[in-house]
């Protein structure tokens, strides 16, 4: 009998899975370097403040898995790292909760959190917690001569010869083959908007499509970038940034034409711990632990009173400032990603890229 | 038809049997059937949009789809937009009218974010401040084409085609062509993969069939082996193998074979995922031969050649019949197996190696579309279907041997 019960109690637990007693949260990010920076820099404080557990899980990012948690009734994803499109997407179709207006604290000098944080970096449903960068960056090794500098040289076989890493995604991609086609920053959506500045973009890519071997996590390009698989990637520069200090990977990040984004943190509607969420959210937000985040990994904070607070690297000692996206010597040219015109534009333009991949 | 004498086991007795089997019914139908029903009914069933704007869409069917329609319309529209977006239902909604014209959900969100928070004088200068795309007509006709709830819209686009203005079927402009022409090429691959496990399975069955009873035990652990470790692992390991700078490569490098700049790119292409896939499921081809092959008593070819034949007409004229079970239930499963794969050519198929079932996962996971994943999930039930029901013309389904 005994037997039967702790058969049927063990049943249960794994029925309910792990975090899902009272007080313990389930947090998901972004995996590799950036799951290990915020676990440093907002889980691990976190649970020393309140005592609460959180447990941790990867993702890659989509609205997939979120949308069947809520469809299902079955929530067990409390907080998630999510890419601006997809926070602004999932809160209009429900399956994130209203952050609200009250949670965000004063900034480290005091002024409310509305003039704290930058304009657009907080959505319905999203906290901004860092801005990241899209870049190019490659292996010095395999241009022994000149060096590519500009984001048109990654465009550039004859030059540059040597297979490129690029997301298997339209988003991004599409602006840099526009801005390397000679597009200026400001007109890359409204070229976009028309059907002869799309074929302009494909008919970019399709010049080095041959050569393009195309990644999915953010992860992979450093590994490609170091395995020689690629001699350039394009790559999120924080990934870049850590591979080049804990790992002594030579990799030169190209920031001419970088494509800006922020990432945000949403709490998944119906969470039974909604609660704890918030109290997480609030914490994770707070100018001092986003500068603590951005001692982990290079991303910046999107509050302007966190900035003064970024110090050194927390392992190496690296100063930060000079490797984070919104350092005035970063922005050279820089493209703000526009999530609205992506989330009317992504369900067709994806259709072509596909279309384009497989052709 | 005349009554079976009562012969066999008493009627309690068969019954009984028979509720052994119900364990196996129930998670037949709740794990398989139940849900293969649902998804499938996505890709026909869709009844979000009519039932978000039923007011709208039932004034709209009295409109001419070229002026303006009114202010009756706009005030329907504006007050089940804002409803809509209490229940969170507007983005999914937008998503929905998004589908039949690129653009559209930023103007639905727009218009119900501005009639739940700017009510203006008029619904039709509210939807308007919303988004002025609210003051053309080509709006109304979007939403009034996203009214179906039963729709064989994503079958039409999962085959390449759409419908042109006037409602007839015309193919999709070439760009956009994908599913078609990826179809064609799964079937390709999923023929080329079966070939080759043929062509490498054929000769080891035959071996391990011929053995001495303990080296066949060793020589059928060898395929077994690899069958019984992850599939992950043996992707990722052939990762290892085959990349620039890779095993192979610096193998061929070091023999002097190829040069160093002109590492062969033996993955992510189709050539990764022709060798990955082929390994993954080489098993499922060597084991049902290897049971048909068993059977076959040795002093059957003995007969043959001392009845004059030669080695070659004894393999084809007296071998190669008798193992045709087995070909069959192998190639077949083979087949089967390879027109669904999904995790190998995601991993190791780069652009060019991509399959049928990725295009699924894509709109499962990242599009969201679920309708259309449905729908292209049928198409490939439908494939399945129709090569089993050759293949039982053909062969005879009675005749597999699975192993």
């Amino acid at each position: 009998m005994k037997r039967a019960v702790s058969f049927a109690a063990l049943a249960l637990a794994a029925a309910c899975g792990p975090g899902d007693g009272p007080g313990s949260l389930t947090v998901v990010s972004w995996g590799g370097a950036y799951a290990r920076a915020v676990t440093k820099a907002h889980y691990e404080p976190f649970e020393a403040e309140t005592g609460l557990t959180l447990a941790r899980e990867d993702y890659n990012g989509g609205l997939a898995e979120i949308r069947t948690q809520v469809d299902t009734g079955n929530v067990h994803w409390d907080v998630v790292d999510l890419e601006r499109f997809d926070a602004t997407r999932g809160c209009d179709e429900g399956l994130l909760e209203l952050i609200p207006d009250d949670l965000l604290g004063p900034g480290a000098d005091g002024s409310p959190a509305a003039e704290d944080f930058w304009p657009e970096a907080n959505g319905d449903c999203g906290v901004g917690n860092v801005f990241y960068s899209t870049v190019v960056a490659y292996h010095p090794a395999r241009f022994p001569g000149e060096k590519p500098a500009v984001l048109g040289d990654f465009f550039d076989l004859e030059r540059f010869p040597g297979r490129r890493g690029m997301r298997r995604s339209p988003l991004v991609n599409l602006e840099f083959a526009l801005m390397a086609d000679g597009v200026a920053t400001d007109e890359v959506y409204a070229v976009l908007d028309t059907e002869a500045g799309m074929e302009r973009a494909f008919g970019k890519l399709e010049t080095i499509r041959e050569q393009v071997v195309w990644w999915e996590a953010g992860a992979q390009p450093p590994q490609m970038l170091a395995d020689a698989e690629v001699a350039m990637s394009t790559a999120y520069n924080g990934r870049i940034f850590n591979a080049q200090v804990l790992e002594d990977q030579p990799f030169v990040i190209v920031w001419d034409g970088q494509v800006l984004d922020i990432g945000q943190t949403g709490i998944v509607a119906g969470t039974p711990h909604l609660k704890e969420a918030l109290e997480f959210l609030s914490f994770s937000s707070s100018p001092e632990a986003m500068a603590r985040l951005s001692g982990e990994i290079a991303y910046s904070p999107t509050r302007r009173s966190a900035l003064p607070l970024v110090a050194n690297h927390r392992e190496t000692g690296v100063p930060m400032l000079p490797h984070l996206p919104t350092s005035p010597q970063n922005l050279g040219r820089v493209l703000t990603s526009n999530t609205l015109w992506w989330s009317d534009h992504l369900d067709e333009v994806n259709e072509r890229f596909s279309a384009w991949l497989a052709r | 038809m005349t009554e079976r004498p009562a012969v066999g086991p008493p009627a309690r007795t068969r019954l009984r049997a028979a509720g052994l089997t119900l364990p196996l019914v129930a998670f037949v139908g709740f794990s398989f059937l139940f849900p293969l029903g649902t998804m499938l009914s996505r890709s026909v069933y869709d009844p979000l949009v009519a039932d978000a704007l039923p007011e709208t869409l039932a004034l709209l069917e009295e409109w001419d789809g070229e002026t303006l329609p009114g202010e009756p319309v706009f005030a329907a529209a504006a007050r089940e937009l804002g409803t809509a977006l209490e229940g969170r239902l507007v983005g999914r909604l937008g998503g929905r009218v998004n589908r039949v014209a690129s653009g559209m959900r930023s103007v639905i969100v727009r218009g119900a974010r501005a009639a739940a928070e700017a009510p203006a004088a008029t619904a039709r200068e509210t939807l308007m401040g919303g988004d002025p795309a609210w003051g053309e007509p080509a709006t109304w006709r979007a939403i009034r084409t996203a009214d179906e709830r039963f729709t064989v819209r994503h079958y039409l686009r999962a085959l390449d085609l759409d419908r042109d203005a006037g409602g007839s079927i015309v193919r999709q402009p070439e760009e956009l062509r994908i599913y078609v022409p990826l179809l064609l090429r799964t079937l390709m691959v999923s023929g080329a993969v079966t070939l080759l496990c043929l062509l490498l399975g054929y000769p080891i069955a035959h071996l391990i069939a011929n053995a001495p009873p303990r080296r066949a035990r060793w020589l059928i652990l060898l395929v077994l082996v690899p069958f019984w470790t992850s599939l992950l692992v043996r992707t990722t390991a052939w990762i290892v193998l085959l990349q620039t700078h890779g095993v192979v490569n610096s193998l061929l490098v070091a023999l002097g074979i190829v040069a160093d700049d002109g590492r062969i790119a033996m993955i992510y292409n189709m050539t990764g995922t022709l060798v990955a896939m082929t390994h993954v499921l080489l098993p499922f081809m060597v084991l049902p031969l290897y049971s048909v092959m068993r059977t076959i008593p040795p002093h059957f070819m003995r007969a043959a050649s001392s009845l004059g034949a030669n080695r070659r007409q004894s393999f084809f004229r007296v071998y190669w019949p008798l193992t045709l079970p087995g070909t069959a239930a192998g190639s077949l499963l083979v087949f089967i197996l390879a027109i669904g794969y999904y995790i190998t050519p995601a991993l190791v198929g780069g652009s060019s190696g991509q399959l049928f079932s990725n295009m699924i996962a894509f709109h499962m996971q990242t599009s969201l579309n679920w309708g259309l994943a449905a729908a292209l999930g049928g198409i490939l039930f439908v494939v399945v279907g129709a090569l089993y029901v050759v293949y039982d013309r053909l062969v005879g389904a009675s005749s597999l041997k699975l192993g």
